[in-house]
């Protein structure tokens, strides 16, 4: 293989992979820049990934090839609805917020596989029909070297999630509603005394990282496994609250550390047939975004703190 | 209501409120929750196979919950159990394995202690980031578990086997096996653990309770500052929490890899028994008893859904779900007490 096609091999699939996390690093993003922590971004994933395939296979006699995008609104809805129970639980019930994720951890996986035992009958479902596949972009890929390496081989996916990872750094840090939602997170009580409702800012917070993990889980499920089953989604919901924190809580840090750990995963895949990556072990490149995402916190890539009100139920009148 | 009454009510009304949803779903799925519970009743206490295997899921419970509560008391929250377990089943393995001519009384200790060892080592990463950083030990307990899994992987079939998907069985010397307690539980896989998972727990009392180490431990996790003024290291503290925490831990996956396995193999993902292990020390209040009775009822659920596909059609998932939904309440304790107190007033009037 000569170096171009190396290349872009790499950044195909490292965008391929990525797409997910992308989606739901910046669910964890708003939470979290609310002031609630979003441990259960994995269930969020799983019930997303559910949602999608048993939807796709459903509806794919009546939708045809229009299911996948169909499934992908479905997947976003049970997404929201299972992260308001979140919400209820760390906002009204003043739960501690890390405990309540693992509880949605806990309750996405044991009803998703309940409910294929119920509707399929067995422990996995089929494969789906209608999916995400990397095309050529029109026009832009017939650029001499950069079409190749970075319009080739694109799932539409991908595209969308950069569109909302830009999206959501625009909402959060320039519009009225990203201020009062930043300023939840930071300080509740002066944004309580300037007027703003922390309770509901933090739901709709919430409820948006709820859509967009539903997103995250619904591609990975339509693009890369392509059916559910106990083993779909085994720690990318961590992982994507790993590309958060390395990304410092911003969206377009997190896009970009989602983009470095699908690059990771795809060296781990892909690198056995790059000549001087097939000697390195395959441990260290799947080992590696939980290493650098331990490291960056321990500030030897540049300190990463979290939003000051992260992680406590804001009670009014208590100082 | 007085405050105790409360401690007590609030992990018995999850419990029931669990158990309640867990019927209603199977209602609503077109099952009979009687005989669904039933099945699971009789999966889990049955006869003595089935009691047997109960205990044996009991005790990597046990251990995992210790570990979670432990660090809890001293206001840490350890998501690594999962990762400080499985670490600890390679190196109690990788021991049992490694020398075949030593005597059970010192081959035995030695391989639980390289478990603890193990264990205690993946705790202290986090603890003295915590410690002498200030890095949140969520996020690195959660990173912890996952480089634990690939490179556990990775030592079981490139360092440990030749390319094999699992090790070979522990010696005989280092196995925890017990032919007394097989013949009694009509040969479930019940091994001598559970005597020192209940030992574990008797430790862990004493030690938060009786001594000045546990004092310590429990004052940083009430009031960091105070601890500090009234002269305690409270970084020492930290890190010292986490490193028990670790090594119970580490203990457990020990219990995993030299009794009921007896040997190790590649895990696709994680054997859930270190977040299991979060919702045991959540339902026991993080006290040592707590932790033993909690242990029990998740070891029961556990190994009593695998019996509700076969005597009620029920499919055992339905135990997670009822699980989730313990966890869910015990968090939402405030809305329980809150509960609680309205009742009160109601009949006060």
């Amino acid at each position: 293989m000569d170096t171009l096609t190396i290349i872009a091999l790499i950044v195909s699939s490292s965008l391929f992979a990525a797409t997910p996390l992308i989606f739901t690093a910046l669910g964890g993003v708003f939470s979290e820049k609310s002031g609630v922590v979003n441990i259960g971004l994995e269930g969020l994933m799983i019930i997303g990934a559910f949602t999608a395939i048993v939807f796709n296979l459903t509806f794919v006699d009546t939708f045809g090839d229009n299911t996948k995008w169909l499934a992908l609104v479905a997947a976003m809805l049970a997404g929201g609805l299972l992260s308001l129970l979140h919400g209820v639980a760390s906002i009204a019930f003043r739960a501690d917020q890390v405990v309540s994720g693992v509880a949605i951890n806990f309750l996405a996986l044991g009803l998703s596989l309940f409910l294929v035992k119920l509707i399929y009958d067995k422990g996995q479902t089929d494969m789906i029909d209608s999916r995400f596949i990397k095309k050529d972009i029109p026009l832009l890929s017939d650029i001499p070297v950069i079409g190749d390496i970075f319009f080739s081989g694109i799932a539409t996916p991908t595209i969308w999630a950069i569109i909302i990872a830009f999206a959501s750094w625009f909402v959060l840090y320039k519009t009225p509603f990203g201020l009062r939602l930043r300023s939840v997170g930071e300080h509740p009580m002066a944004a309580d005394t300037m007027g703003v409702n922390v309770g509901k800012t933090r739901y709709i917070a919430v409820f948006i990282s709820g859509l967009l993990g539903g997103l995250g889980g619904a591609v990975y499920a339509q693009s890369i496994s392509l059916d559910f089953s106990h083993a779909t989604i085994t720690g990318q919901g961590f992982m994507a609250l790993a590309a958060m924190i390395f990304g410092k809580w911003h969206p377009l840090g997190a896009m970009g550390a989602a983009i470095f750990f699908g690059f990771a995963q795809s060296l781990s895949i892909v690198g056995s047939s790059i000549p001087f990556l097939d000697s390195v072990p395959a441990v260290y490149l799947l080992i590696a975004p939980y290493v650098l995402t331990i490291l960056a916190l321990a500030g030897f890539i540049g300190r990463a703190d979290a939003p000051k009100a992260s992680g406590t139920p804001y009670i009014k009148g208590n100082r | 209501m007085s405050k105790k009454w409360t401690v007590l009510a609030v992990p018995v009304i999850s419990v029931l409120l669990g158990l309640l949803a867990g019927a209603i779903i199977m209602i609503v799925s077109g099952n009979n929750p009687a005989a669904g519970y039933m099945a699971l009743w009789n999966g889990a206490f049955g006869d003595s196979f089935y009691t047997g295997e109960t205990l044996r899921q009991m005790t990597p419970y046990i251990f995992a919950g210790l570990a979670v509560a432990f660090a809890f008391r001293t206001g840490l929250f350890n998501i690594g159990v999962e990762g400080q377990l499985l670490v600890g089943w390679l190196a109690s393995v990788w021991v049992g394995l490694a020398f075949t001519d030593l005597p059970k009384v010192v081959h035995l200790p030695m391989a639980i202690a390289a478990g603890a060892l193990a264990g205690a080592l993946w705790g202290f990463i986090p603890g003295f980031l915590k410690a002498r950083l200030r890095v949140h030990e969520v996020i690195v307990t959660i990173m912890m578990n996952y480089t634990a899994l690939h490179v556990t992987n990775h030592f079981i079939r490139n360092v440990i086997s030749d390319g094999s998907d699992a090790t070979d069985a522990v010696n005989e010397t280092a196995s925890l096996r017990s032919p007394f307690l097989e013949n009694l539980t009509d040969f479930s896989s019940l091994h001598n653990g559970i005597y020192l998972a209940v030992i574990a727990a008797i430790l862990m009392w004493f030690m938060l309770e009786k001594t000045t180490l546990g004092y310590e431990l429990r004052a940083v996790g009430y009031n960091q500052h105070a601890s500090e003024y009234a002269g305690m290291n409270v970084n020492r503290n930290i890190i010292l929490s986490m490193v028990i925490s670790g090594a119970f831990a580490g203990i457990g996956g020990a219990m995993q890899g030299l009794g009921t396995f007896g040997n190790m193999f590649i895990n696709s993902g994680f054997s859930g028994i270190g977040f299991d292990g979060i919702a045991v020390a959540l339902l026991g209040g993080n006290t040592a008893i707590g932790v033993v009775l909690a242990a029990l009822l998740f070891g029961a659920l556990k190994v009593g859904s695998l019996n509700m596909p076969i005597e009620s059609g029920v499919p055992n998932e339905l135990v997670e779900i009822v699980i989730a939904l313990i966890i869910f309440f015990v968090a939402s304790s405030y809305m329980i007490t809150w509960l609680l107190g309205r009742f009160k007033k109601k009949e006060a009037k």
